[in-house]
């Protein structure tokens, strides 16, 4: 159920985005999701891809900083209210939300969420318990 | 002498440690002679001392009494690296036998050369900065000091030696197999910087091992400045007891100064380094407990003697008795240097300041660097700090956090407020593998 995601640290300047973009690209490397968390600062970049573990290396040895942690992926319908109920089982469960994006799988329009805990395995039993579908990591990366 | 140096777990006081102990009176008598046999030394070999002394109206026979030494011309660093490689050199290349050198982070490096007798009194000079520290026969002691050019290696080595301990020369780095090593033989001591010290202990952490269950219960560190705060969190976490240690290459390497188990300054071994304290601003003598930049003599030194030699670090000299017996005056801890300071708002910054504050929070030293920089017409200090893997964070909240604790332990230490900046690894420029840690732009 937990989907491996990597963070990259940017300064926030302009043109700072593209360089592990292209680094990934040129290495035949595609992504599932992706998300950017800035401050006036810095920013952090989110990435989730099949191979993150040649991605970390890769980024690695170009110099950058990265972090790999476990987020959590729901899938809910493309309708009102479908982020509704998975909030209320987490919250209701007392599972504290770090962060959280979507985006929207091709094949069947489905959203997918990812959300980021601190208490990953809690929060997983809680949904679990709630009957709310979560994505393993074969499904939403393929293979 | 103190009856429980006679008793220690070893059941026996080294007895290289009694110069530690001599009637201060004794003491000044060996001073004075070699004082003299020093300056006399410069004067016969060294050509730019010669020339300093005559320039001065002084002699081969300037010193009559202690108090003389005061009249003497100071060394400066720069006058290392103007004479590059050998030219303060008082011994000829065929009784020196040990080069040593230090990357400058400018220009050239700074040669240091020893006779035999230098080696020896080296060694001796750090097998009483162990013996300080507790440690004897029977200890066995890991020695992650650098080896090679870089004085602290081989001077901490033959220092351990010396005392009849046990020595792993493992030098510096390769974390993982230092925590393997530390753990599979057994080491009591280990040596090193503070700073790597913090990194292998919360490395240690990561790989489940928790130091305090192993044999290892004193900690030798120097070669930078630490924190009080610091050292309370190495002794709380790792359960050692941690020693500052403290030396220079231009006067012999590790081994010029070092705490007892008073932990209430650092011991000069004296009767071979000539401790004083200037003014660094009019380089006038100031009285013992008074605070300016530490001159160091070397007595005893052949190949490369040192008269006056002006170290940047900021202490005083701490004249009363030390509870351990011991009649060697003592210096106050090192927390800065004169070297970089700048002046912001009125006060008084050395970078070593801002230094302390980024090794309390992160426990290792980032890449760094300060900018001066004016703002309607108002003077700001900006620190930019290298993100590291280990305090990088994905969430947004836990960098903003760090950037406030660093921030926060910055403007309490110095006292006035300071912007925090992190930035990408390997932004900060390097020149020779440190990073030019002050940028001024109040003047562009």
């Amino acid at each position: 159920m937990k989907i491996p995601q990597l963070s990259v640290f940017l300064e926030n300047r302009p043109g700072s985005l593209l360089p592990p973009l292209q680094l990934l690209a040129e290495a035949g490397l595609n992504l599932a999701g992706l998300s950017l968390a800035d401050t006036a600062q810095f920013g952090i970049l989110r990435l989730v891809l099949k191979d993150w573990a040649r991605a970390r290396e890769l980024l690695e040895r170009a110099g950058w900083v990265v972090k790999r942690n476990d987020m959590v992926a729901i899938d809910v319908d493309d309708a009102p209210g479908g982020l509704v109920r998975a909030l209320e089982v987490l919250t209701a469960a007392g599972k504290d939300i770090e962060y959280m994006y979507a985006f929207y799988l091709r094949r069947d329009g489905r959203v997918v969420l990812l959300f980021r805990f601190d208490d990953p395995d809690g929060a997983i039993a809680a949904l679990d318990d709630a009957g709310i579908a979560m994505l393993p990591a074969r499904v939403l990366l393929g293979e | 002498m103190p009856k429980e140096l006679w008793n220690d777990a070893a059941g026996g006081f080294h007895p290289i440690s009694a110069s530690d102990f001599l009637p201060r009176e004794r003491l000044r008598e060996i001073q004075l002679r070699r004082l003299q046999a020093t300056v006399a030394r410069v004067w016969d070999h060294v050509p730019l001392m010669r020339q300093r002394l005559s320039a001065c109206e002084l002699g081969r026979d300037a010193i009559g009494r202690l108090a003389d030494i005061a009249r003497l011309p100071f060394t400066v660093k720069a006058d290392l690296r103007d004479t590059y490689p050998f030219g303060l050199f008082a011994s000829p290349m065929p009784e020196v036998v040990r080069l040593h050198a230090s990357s400058g982070t400018t220009g050239k490096p700074i040669v240091v050369a020893y006779t035999e007798e230098d080696v020896q009194v080296w060694a001796e000079a750090m097998t009483r900065t162990f013996a300080s520290c507790g440690l004897h026969r029977g200890d066995i002691v890991q020695n992650a000091f650098g080896y090679g050019l870089f004085t602290g290696g081989l001077g901490a080595h033959y220092g351990a030696e010396g005392l009849g301990a046990t020595v792993i020369p493992v030098s510096g780095g390769n974390t993982e197999r230092q925590i393997m090593l530390l753990r599979d033989f057994g080491a009591t001591a280990i040596c090193c910087t503070p700073s790597f010290f913090v990194h292998l202990a919360e490395k240690a952490r990561e790989m489940g091992i928790d130091l305090r269950t192993l044999p290892l219960r004193v900690g030798v560190f120097g070669a930078e400045p630490w924190s009080d705060g610091m050292r309370e969190r190495i002794e709380t976490e790792n359960g050692i007891e941690a020693f500052d240690i403290y030396g220079l290459s231009e006067i012999t390497g590790p081994g010029v100064a070092a705490e007892c188990s008073e932990h209430d300054g650092l011991h000069v071994f004296e009767d071979h380094f000539y401790p004083e304290i200037i003014d660094a601003e009019t380089g006038l003598p100031l009285p013992d407990g008074e605070e300016g930049e530490l001159v160091l003599t070397t007595l005893s030194k052949r190949a490369m003697p040192m008269i006056r030699y002006r170290t940047r670090d900021i202490t005083a000299i701490l004249p009363e008795p030390c509870a351990c017996g011991r009649t060697l005056r003592r210096i106050r801890r090192i927390a800065r240097r004169d070297d970089d300071m700048f002046i912001i708002r009125g006060v008084n910054v050395f970078p070593s300041q801002v230094e302390s504050a980024l090794l309390e929070v992160e426990g290792t030293l980032p890449h760094y660097q300060i900018v001066l920089s004016r703002q309607a017409g108002l003077d700001q200090m900006t620190v930019e700090v290298e993100v590291t893997p280990e305090v990088f964070s994905d969430k947004v909240r836990a960098l903003e956090a760090l950037r406030g604790r660093i921030a926060h332990a910055i403007e309490h230490t110095i006292g006035i407020r300071v912007g925090l900046r992190l930035v990408g690894p390997q932004s900060i420029p390097r020149s020779e593998g440190k990073a030019k840690r002050l940028i001024d732009r109040r003047h562009d």
